[in-house]
């Protein structure tokens, strides 16, 4: 271990062990709440700060190439991080420190309620918690309308959301097989014109 | 069809269509794992959803993890983390160089956007069935009361979700059932 003084004055990269990789992933990990993007910066804490794994460009370059693929961005940092670190070891590390403590504690507590669930107040509890989830899951809808009516303006926010509503609910589209035309679609089409309107959706 | 392999498929198409970011992955695997496996009800997925959101650590691998092991053991969790994970893992460590040039093409930004008004749908659609399935269970009153104190709570007064679930959870084992 360098002592603080050192690694100020030595920004470049330092070698890495297992242990840092699985003490720095599970740091990032368990002091992240909510998920997703709010994970990001403390990956950044340990790898480019304390670590000195990779400089603050590089680290910036990879979220932005990671953010170019789908999935869970958190993982995808990691995985690829204890990859170039040391290899395939350090990919698994990454990974089981970020996520495996976290699934124990779950497959423990929820455990726990469906061995009790015939119990009076355990029902209560799983009862409870439906308008909670239910209220979390329209905050989260809303930040995503939002963010689509930044990029895309009221008026085709709206309409996007009416086709979408109407394929999926009405005419039981597979929601994944929509997405994935939508997709496509983005992909295949020419670079010089990616001005999409919303008739051409469909 | 082998459960091992059902479970691949759940969370390997969530990993692979969700633009966005885990939070875009949540409603895909609703749809996978309440509306086309039917591994649990809605009131369940409610209770991994709360539990998933309250622990620390990114979520839509957690909820793969945990409901991985509730169908297929200490094998199902690793297989469905791995289908979560592994698909756009690998795209990068492979295709680095090439997505390099990619990451500032318009491109990107659409995959993104365009997508969203199909996640809000799911996402919304998931909101009122939890709030359809908590008035069956429980009536109006509970579900219009808890509702409106957790929407003041986080959303005014931006309590932690974690706190008012733990507080949800415990007004709910004194009060109803």
């Amino acid at each position: 271990m360098a002592t603080k003084e050192n690694e100020e004055i030595k920004p470049e990269k330092a070698p890495a062990r297992y242990m840092d990789i699985l003490i720095a992933f599970f740091r990032s990990s368990i002091l992240s709440f909510g998920g997703g993007p709010s994970g990001i910066p403390l990956i950044e804490a340990e790898v480019v700060k304390r670590y000195h794994w990779m400089t603050i460009e590089e680290f910036g370059d990879m979220v932005a190439i990671a953010n170019a693929l789908p999935g869970p961005i958190n993982t995808k940092l990691a995985g690829y991080i204890g990859w170039k670190l040391k290899g395939i070891g350090g990919l698994f590390a990454a990974i089981i420190s970020s996520v495996f403590p976290m699934i124990i504690t779950m497959i423990v507590l929820l455990g726990f309620l469906s061995a009790f669930q015939e119990q009076r107040w355990v029902r209560g509890m799983t009862q409870a918690v439906l308008p909670v989830v239910g209220v979390m899951m329209a905050q989260l809808t809303w930040s995503f309308v939002s963010s689509a009516k930044e990029g895309l303006g009221w008026t085709v926010t709206i309409i996007l959301i009416a086709i979408s509503f109407i394929l999926m609910e009405v005419l039981h589209v597979q929601p994944p097989i929509l997405i994935a035309l939508v997709l496509l679609l983005v992909l295949l089409k020419p670079a010089k014109r990616n001005r999409m309107k919303a008739g051409e959706k469909k | 069809m082998t459960i091992f392999w059902q479970i691949f498929i759940a969370f390997f198409i969530p990993g692979i269509l969700g633009y966005g970011g885990g939070p875009a992955s949540i409603p895909l695997i609703e749809n996978e794992v309440v509306g086309h496996f039917h591994w649990m009800s809605v009131t369940t997925f409610s209770n991994v959803l709360a539990i998933g959101n309250s622990l620390p650590g990114p979520i839509a691998p957690q909820m793969a993890g945990y409901i991985g092991y509730q169908q297929g053991g200490v094998l199902g969790a690793l297989i469905a983390v791995f289908a979560t994970v592994a698909p756009s893992l690998i795209l990068l460590i492979l295709l680095l160089r090439l997505l390099y040039s990619f990451k500032d093409s318009p491109k990107v930004k659409w995959l993104t956007l365009l997508i969203r008004p199909i996640i809000v749908v799911m996402l919304g659609m998931m909101a009122w069935n939890f709030f359809v399935a908590s008035k069956q269970a429980s009536g109006w009153v509970p579900l219009m009361l808890i509702g409106a104190a957790s929407f003041i709570l986080m959303q005014r007064f931006r309590i932690h979700p974690a706190f008012v679930i733990a507080g949800a959870l415990l007004i709910g084992a004194a009060f109803m059932g």
